[in-house]
């Protein structure tokens, strides 16, 4: 099982630097396929293939390709939140007001619609007003240096509390039909592709681009491995963090724009519960939640995994509350897994070292 | 020689800032209507706060050792909801046994958000943002969606809160002895202490050798503790036991903590500070339809005191800081 020549390498080249109790073979075709099916992304493809095999036995609906991209429309809207989220839960903040943002957003476009706004004014009205309240978000965290557990805390119950304050228990019913065609459209005439969709996967790919493929991204990798470190090499790391703030108030107002277009009416309780499920998505897509690990794959993949969970569950006349306890369940176990996996690894090496070198491991 | 300021002379500051704030609402309020200050009323509000001090206590350790409890709301829920169906179903067992049975188990869902805390390493936010939604979804799975109505109940039960004793309700009577039980362990208990040092500076505390997952262990199961008997006796007090009880009444805590002065990146802040705290909201709660305000408004004022009072915190603390550092270099 030892390959005694690459260790030996190993010893050149390493000159000794690593004792060699602590050399073992990781080269071995058992080795690296436990390094491939550990990958986070892997496991996720894999419960996504398990969803799909399970759902497809227990019912004939399940495997429809009418269903399979109409029940997009109803996670397009949180999967769009999750692109910024990623950022902001990358650089070890969180933003637990993206909900309330929506309902302030969906309430100004509900309010500028009984003005007689026509559908161009109201998407901008719906972004605008997200922006400025990621702005708002961003400015006492990073200005006045408050943390941005607390902040979004309190912005929580205000941006939630100006709708209520006003509605109360009325709702805006009246948008014009054009408005429809965001949450409810088709990309060209008689296709079965929902816009949301194909603006989702644009979005996904311009946020991946950003993450991946530019400095921005880089630093905001820096910033969630070593905050400190980042700002001593250059980075700023405020204006980073500030920056990613303002982007999840406009992404939450793309968002409001979405659901609101798809359910029609604003109520001052829209989309409440949907912080803890953007979370979820993002902490399950394996960005870690003390930062500077994660990457957009992952995240693309818990999008769907989630979806097409809640749909096969729908499907089997699973209660909404079922789900409800689900992803709540489905959050906790994706922050205590990695744990675990890294822990049951490290033992496997302890032991394979020991078992290797005996003598070594004794003295 | 260096000088460090004294926490308790801070806190005191804090502490007597808040009386006068309540006072001034209260003198506010009194112009708009003269029945107010009465007695009686003074009682009403002290009595509808009850619930929202224990709780708050409870929060207060968790927020003081750098985390935060966002499941106490569906807590209250889960354990309100698990008594009031014990009692529907056995009503010969007596209301103590029932009461003990609802804290027992607001324990022991506090001690699952403690041990995957503790032993899982996850930030309280995040485990706590979970089981919110797990235990309010528990409690529906529970009652299968139904309610527990007050011709449901026994007497007794509903005289958990609502009797009387030396003419003050039990309620309060509740509140005082979970804030004084509490007051006492965090001044002057050892564990009560550890605490603060926790939440002071972690890696710190662990070099003295306190151990980190005991106190996390021990403060969610406090936190857990007290929102079940929240539970008990919010669903016996209002004689109803719904699956929505409490949602976002986590905000509530917190702002409470918030406004009694606790840091919310731990490490300092006191109970009576948060039992003020907890009495701003509760006054501010019952002055609203006085004022002729909508309770729609509540959500939005809370928000609003929320982040002032954290913006007053974070402001103080960097004042306090700054002294310290020049008085250490001069």
């Amino acid at each position: 099982m030892m390959s005694e020549t690459r260790n030996e390498a190993k010893d050149r080249s390493g000159k000794n630097l690593v004792s060699a109790a602590r050399l073992i073979n990781e080269n071995g075709y058992k080795e690296r396929m436990i390094t491939i099916f550990t990958q986070w992304e892997v496991i996720l493809g894999f419960l996504l293939l398990l969803v799909f095999l399970f759902f497809m036995n227990i019912t004939p609906y399940f495997l429809d390709g009418f269903n399979l991209l109409n029940t997009t429309f109803t996670f397009t809207e949180k999967a769009i939140m999750a692109l910024p989220m990623m950022f902001i839960i990358m650089s070890g903040d969180i933003d637990i007001s993206v909900a309330s943002i929506i309902a302030l957003c969906s309430f100004a476009m509900g309010y500028a619609s009984s003005m007689g706004a026509d559908t161009v004014t109201l998407v901008l009205v719906g972004l605008a007003v997200g922006l400025a309240a990621g702005l708002f978000n961003g400015f006492f965290i990073t200005k006045v240096g408050m943390p941005s557990i607390a902040v979004t805390l309190a912005t929580q119950s205000i941006f939630r509390g100006i709708p209520q304050a006003i509605l109360g228990d009325r709702a805006y019913t009246k948008y014009p039909a054009s408005f429809a065609y965001f949450g409810q459209g088709y990309v060209g005439s008689g296709s079965l592709i929902p816009f949301s969709l194909v603006f989702f996967l644009v979005l996904a790919a311009v946020m991946g681009f950003v993450l991946h493929k530019t400095r921005y991204g880089r630093k905001v990798y820096a910033i969630g491995n070593a905050k400190e470190a980042a700002r001593f090499c250059g980075v700023k790391v405020n204006r980073i963090r500030f920056i990613n703030f303002a982007l999840m108030g406009l992404f939450s107002g793309i968002a409001a724009v979405l659901l609101t277009s798809r359910i029609g009416s604003t109520r001052p309780n829209i989309a409440l519960g949907y912080d803890m499920e953007v979370i979820t998505l993002v902490v399950l897509g394996g960005v870690s939640i003390a930062g500077g690990k994660g990457n957009l794959f992952g995240v693309l993949m818990a999008v769907f995994l989630v979806g097409y969970l809640k749909y096969g569950m729908g499907l089997v006349n699973l209660s909404a509350k079922a789900m409800i306890i689900t992803t709540g369940t489905l959050l906790i176990v994706a922050v205590l897994l990695p744990g675990f996996l890294n822990t049951a690894k490290a033992w496997r090496k302890l032991r394979q070292q020991q078992r290797a070198h005996p003598d070594a491991a004794n003295s | 020689m260096i000088k460090f300021p004294v926490p308790g002379k801070f806190r005191q500051r804090r502490e007597t800032s808040l009386i006068v704030l309540i006072a001034l609402l209260l003198v506010i309020v009194t112009i708009r209507s003269p029945g107010f200050v009465s007695g009686k009323n003074i009682q009403r509000i002290v009595n509808d706060t009850s619930i929202l001090v224990m709780v708050s206590i409870g929060q207060f350790f968790v927020i003081l050792a750098g985390g935060i409890d966002l499941s106490v709301g569906s807590i209250i829920g889960f354990s309100g909801m698990a008594a009031s169906m014990l009692n529907e179903s056995n009503p010969a067992l007596p209301a103590i046994f029932v009461l003990l049975a609802g804290v027992s188990i607001g324990m022991l869902l506090g001690a699952v958000n403690g041990f995957v805390v503790a032993f899982g390493k996850v930030p309280p936010i995040i485990v706590t943002l979970g089981s919110m939604s797990i235990f309010r979804g528990l409690t529906f799975v529970l009652s299968k969606g139904q309610w527990v109505t007050a011709h449901e109940m026994t007497e007794s039960y509903m005289q958990l809160p609502h009797g009387n004793f030396l003419g003050v309700s039990n309620l309060i009577w509740w509140g005082v002895a979970v804030s004084v039980i509490l007051y006492y362990f965090s001044n002057y208990t050892r564990s009560g202490r550890q605490v603060f040092a926790l939440g002071g500076n972690r890696t710190a505390a662990k070099f003295v050798g306190i151990n980190e997952r005991k106190i996390t262990m021990m403060i969610f199961t406090i936190s857990g503790l007290v929102s079940g008997l929240a539970g008990v006796m919010w669903t016996a007090r209002y004689a109803a036991a719904v699956n929505e009880t409490a949602t976002g009444f986590e905000l509530q805590t917190v702002a409470a903590c918030v406004i009694g002065g606790v840091s919310i990146a731990g490490g300092s802040g006191a109970v009576p500070g948060v039992i003020l705290g907890a009495l701003f909201i509760g006054i501010i709660n019952n002055a609203l339809p006085v004022v002729n305000l909508s309770p729609f408004y509540q959500l939005l004022i809370q928000g609003t005191i929320v982040l002032f009072a954290m913006l007053i915190n974070t402001v103080s603390e960097k004042r306090r800081e700054k002294k310290l550092l020049e008085e250490r270099l001069a």
